[in-house]
């Protein structure tokens, strides 16, 4: 028989999966709305592969298989992971990333709760290193022939039609490596890619990953620490660098609404085994990740640097636990620290 | 290439410099590994090692002229313990030096005793009290259950009582149970 | 009219459903005696008691049959007149399922007190009034039985700032104190007005909490009467917002005065002293009735139809309160105190000790058992309700996997066990218990440290002394020797000497003429006739004298052999 306490309350990680799953729908909306169903397959993908592997990794390490794959921590994965890729990826690329995220990234490491880094971005960091040219396909707004996707992700690749480059793809390409000296108020101008904000179409659904994860700071999911910090840093430092010259660098509007940063905010820096878990950790990891996202994608290599920036946070995240404890009952004139 | 030369030849020598003065400036009297292995060790002082008490095992492990997997009261525990202070593989326990054995203490059947102090000059951490031709008894606070007074005792009247659990010793148990497929199937 | 109180928050804590209202129907009603009274000596935290009585002997109510061994001990007594059955080991109100020693106790029927009077504690030293509440066997009701009497003295500064009373209860099920203020609120404050004066106390808040307003009412009427007969307005009932665990002593402390008392240090250093309503119920007795602690109020509640609170002699059977109560039929266990932080009791039969607040009677459907344990997710949701602004997960982590020094540097021992952390995991891990086991691991790794410390020193000891007995012995005969080959040394020189005083002249003299005698006298034995003699006769005599030499040889030869 159990002992003390004999009250729980009805609280279960599934529980706390599934809402974060209902809460990145409104971001699957808009993007459906504007880049096309395919990113209904791809998240149809990610899922069935995760769930595969996940069992299969529970069957081989002996442990209780429906008990683990019901609490919907692989789905949640596989669905960043789709959402992260581009929707017209290939499908073996999807899979492929779903494997690497649950079989490398979690379940080597000792699987739920074990994993030092995001399985999501281990998974996005090997693929886009292997693959940089399929990963930089990305669909087109507007594009929404359904049946041309479908034959981009499971028949041959006929895709320039569908294709453009993100924005941020864009902005680097033109900024970086064109001759003629363009500015961003050049590029993001002339470029067809780039709507009023962050980008056509992919400002509204980083809206609606910004409304999802208001909705999960309501329901106490996940703490104020992560997301403020991640987008007023991020804010700060492209505002800052934009004020400094306005020509290469973009504006701070832009960058927290384009790319996978509201998705980050919310979703990606939130998870909670590989992230820092006091409140002055968070702030600092947030903040870190977001100055990382802003270097990368200004003199980095790739054009969104989240996945990187997150994976680097990841080692720092146990020193700074380590060095925010935050002072126990009775010794609140000198915080503590555990070392 | 002179200038590759020299500065190696700079290098080795500003090093080295360093090096003795550390060497004579922190050098350290005696040997701190004994102590910490003998920290880790139960003080049973039982021989059962193969060496004359714990102490002697621990100089032994440190020069490495002794395995760390001789000493059963300590168990397999402290054999990790061992291991992970001295950075060896754990090895378990070798069965030549014995077996772990539940924690007992020495009781002298006072009826059969003939005071013959054998016992009081085998135990390594004068448990026993008594004189010649007087009753002897173990203190048992202070036994460590070495057994080495059952051998030279002329009547056999000591016994090795294991140690029940009373209030003082009583401890919670580890919560976390190894799950069989067969309880699986039950649950 | 409640004080206007600044009020302080704590970190964390819970609301669980609180199920209080099914036992507060009712007064609080004495329960009958029990046919045999089984009464631990071990109810106090501290020493264990030295029996007093032994079999067979008649006790009177009241009279002590534990007394108090140790610094930090208490007495027992008899919670009725009867016959000492036996003094022996029995079942423990403990989860352990070990036992302890008991007296049993056969009441007579006649409740016959010993003879009471009143403590005058005003004219007595601070020493005699310890010792008195210490042999009256006061202790903490609140759950912790700590002896009060060593909380009794103002401590280093000798008065206190604040005296905090400790109405809050707030763990579910749990009602006693609640009826007990409702229904003795006099006797309750006239207690406290006795301990605001041994303590010196500059002011008294009676915490509690907002969901019993009957108690909080009749508390104020009774508090207002206590400030008229003192002729100030000390003591005031604070209104505390209803939370988990509100009650718990630090918790309190901080939320009514702002204070918070770290671990390891008294809270008198702060000026602060807590003691639980029931606990001041006690002293007055005790002080003023010169009434020892031989009942209690105890909540039965929990899978039955008929909560209620009854006061109740400590020893008394556990089962037969439940009885009374109406447990239903489902039943499987008996909790002593409430559903957070409660200990599951091995067997029902076990008797009501002074720390027995509640006995919750359980059932799967009541306290069904908890999902499977899954793995930690850090999600922080502990560490969100902790009231000990600890961070449980970590303290898990290390707990599980036995480094508990790491543990500990997480504060492992300011954890005090109330269960919010264990409450809100979505995965279901049983937090509590793995601090429990560590704390009782570390405990069990010191104890064994001392031993084996001791065992070396005495070890090292002993080869000391094993050397130092072989050094004497050496260094004895080595003396021995010495002095042997001095003495005779000393002989030889002393008959090489020329002689010094007359007496060793004439000793000389005597040798030397002993001497010569011998010498003459071997002449005449050994006549020299043998001289100029012829070769010839030379030759035969020289032949002889070889075979006597060779027997005589011969004969030593044998004589030897003998030997």
């Amino acid at each position: 028989m159990n002992n003390s306490p004999y009250f729980l309350k009805p609280a279960s990680v599934q529980s706390v999966m599934l809402r974060v799953l209902v809460a990145l729908l409104p971001g699957i909306a808009a993007y459906v709305w504007f880049f096309g169903a395919a990113i209904l397959l791809q998240i149809a993908l990610a899922s069935i592969a995760a769930l595969a592997a996940e069992a299969l990794m529970l069957a081989l390490r002996g442990k209780p298989v429906m008990l683990f794959l019901s609490d919907g921590s692989a789905l949640v994965t596989a669905w960043l992971i789709a959402l992260s890729f581009p929707s017209i990826a290939p499908w073996w690329l999807t899979v492929l990333g779903a494997l690497l995220a649950i079989v490398v990234a979690k379940h080597l490491y000792g699987g739920l709760g074990q994993n030092p880094f995001n399985p999501a971005m281990v998974a996005f960091a090997l693929v886009i290193v292997a693959y940089p040219q399929l990963m930089s396909q990305w669909p087109a707004a507007g594009a929404t022939d359904f049946a041309g996707q479908w034959q981009a992700i499971f028949g041959t690749r006929q895709i320039d039609a569908i294709t453009m480059a993100t924005p941020l793809d864009a902005l680097r390409t033109a900024l970086h490596t064109i001759e003629a000296k363009t500015s961003v108020a050049g590029v993001m101008g002339s470029n067809p890619a780039i709507g009023s904000l962050g980008g056509k179409g992919w400002e509204w659904v980083a809206a609606g990953y910004l409304l999802g994860g208001l909705w999960l700071l309501q329901q106490r999911i996940i703490t104020w620490h992560m997301p403020t910090a991640f987008l007023a840093a991020l804010f700060a430092i492209a505002g800052i660098f934009s004020l400094i010259d306005s020509t290469q660098f973009a504006g701070p509007l832009f960058h927290i609404f384009t790319g996978g940063a509201m998705l980050g905010a919310f979703f990606i820096v939130t998870d909670p085994v590989s992230g820092a878990t006091t409140p002055k950790g968070k702030l600092i990891f947030a903040a870190g990740v977001a100055v990382l996202t802003w270097i990368i994608r200004s003199f980095g290599a790739y054009p969104d640097g989240i996945a990187f920036a997150v994976l680097l946070m990841n080692i720092a995240a146990p020193l700074i636990d380590m060095y925010t404890q935050p002072p126990v009952f009775g010794h609140k004139d000198k915080p503590g620290d555990s070392r | 290439m002179l200038a590759a030369i020299l500065v190696m030849a700079l290098g080795a020598v500003v090093l080295g410099a360093a090096l003795g003065y550390a060497a004579v400036q922190f050098r350290v009297e005696g040997d701190p590994l004994v102590e910490k292995i003998d920290a880790i060790l139960p003080q049973t002082q039982c021989g059962q090692c193969g060496f004359a008490g714990c102490k002697p095992y621990a100089q032994a492990i440190a020069k490495g002229a002794a395995e760390i997997n001789q000493c059963p009261p300590g168990g397999d525990e402290g054999i990790h313990k061992l291991a992970d202070l001295l950075g060896r593989e754990f090895k378990s326990l070798s069965a030549e030096h014995g077996i772990e054995k539940p924690k007992s203490v020495a009781v002298i059947d006072e009826q059969a005793c003939i005071g013959c102090t054998l016992c009081i000059q085998a135990c390594p951490v004068d448990a026993i009290v008594g004189a010649a031709k007087q009753l002897h008894t173990v203190i048992a606070r202070q036994c460590t259950g070495c057994e080495l007074c059952l051998p030279p005792c002329p009547v056999n009247c000591i016994s090795m009582q294991p140690i029940g659990e009373s209030v003082e010793t009583w401890k919670w148990k580890y919560p976390v149970f190894k799950i069989t497929p067969a309880q699986r199937e039950a649950a | 009219m409640t004080a206007l109180q600044r009020l302080f928050r704590f970190h964390g804590g819970v609301k669980p459903a609180y199920n209080k209202e099914a036992s507060t129907g009712l007064p609080i009603a004495v329960a009958p005696t029990s046919e045999l009274l089984v009464i631990p000596l071990h109810q106090s935290i501290g020493g264990m008691p030295r029996p007093l009585v032994t079999a067979g002997e008649h006790v009177l109510k009241g009279q002590r049959i534990g007394g108090a061994d140790g610094n930090v001990s208490s007495a027992v007594h008899a919670s009725t007149s009867g016959t000492v059955v036996a003094v022996e080991m029995r079942l423990m109100p403990h989860t352990s399922g070990l036992s302890a020693l008991c007296v049993v106790l056969e009441p007579d029927g006649r409740d016959e007190w010993i003879p009471r009077q009143p403590f005058d504690f005003r004219s007595a030293t601070p020493t005699q009034t310890r010792d008195y509440l210490r042999d009256a066997g006061v202790v903490g009701l609140g759950g912790a039985v700590f002896p009060s009497y060593l909380k009794i003295s103002p401590g280093k500064q000798g008065k206190l700032d604040t005296l905090v009373l400790n109405g809050a209860e707030c763990e579910p099920f749990i009602t006693c104190d609640d009826v007990l203020m409702r229904e003795r609120a006099g006797n309750i404050l006239k207690g406290v007005a006795i301990m605001r004066e041994m303590l010196d106390a500059g002011q008294v808040l009676i915490g509690i909490e907002d969901n019993k307003p009957e108690a909080i009412a009749a508390m104020e009427v009774a508090a207002r009467d206590a400030n008229r007969t003192a002729g100030d307005s000390t003591i005031k009932v604070v209104r505390v917002p209803t939370r988990y665990p509100a009650g718990g002593a630090k918790q309190l402390i901080r939320v009514l005065t702002g204070i918070e008392v770290p671990h390891g240090k008294r809270s008198t250093d702060y000026g602060v002293q807590c003691f639980n309503v029931g606990t001041a119920y006690a002293i007055y007795e005790a002080i003023a009735l010169g009434q020892p602690l031989i009942s209690r109020i105890v909540t039965v509640a929990g899978n039955v139809s008929r909560a209620r609170n009854y006061e109740v002699l400590f020893g008394t059977p556990m089962r037969d309160l439940v009885a009374l109560c109406g447990p239903l039929p489902d039943s499987d266990r008996v909790i002593m105190g409430g559903p957070m932080m409660g200990l599951l009791m091995p067997d029902d039969s076990v008797p009501v000790v002074k720390a027995a607040n509640c006995i919750l009677v359980g059932s799967k459907s009541l306290f069904p058992a908890p999902p499977p344990e899954m793995p930690c997710i850090r999600c922080g949701d502990c560490a969100k309700a902790c009231p000990a602004d600890l961070q449980p997960f970590e303290m898990y982590w290390f707990s599980r996997a036995k480094i508990f020094g790491k543990a500990q540097e997480y504060h492992l021992f300011d954890c005090i066990e109330c269960g919010c952390c264990a409450y809100v995991c979505p995965s279901h891990i049983p937090l509590v218990d793995y601090y429990r086991f560590a704390k009782s691991e570390i405990w069990a790794r010191e104890l064994v440290k001392e031993a084996a410390d001791v065992a070396r020193e005495r070890y090292e000891f002993r080869l000391l002394r094993e050397e130092r007995e072989k050094q004497e012995k050496s260094a004895k005969l080595a003396a021995r020797t010495v002095a042997a080959r001095a003495k005779a040394a000393a002989a030889l020189a002393d008959a090489e000497k020329p002689a010094a005083t007359p007496e060793q002249e004439a000793k000389k003299a005597l040798i030397a003429a002993a001497l010569e005698r011998t010498r003459t006298q071997k002449e005449l034995v050994h006549p020299e006739n043998t001289g100029n003699l012829t070769p010839e006769q030379q030759a035969v005599v020289s032949t002889i004298e070889a075979r006597r030499a060779e027997i005589r040889e011969m004969a030593k030869a044998h004589l030897r052999q003998d030997d």
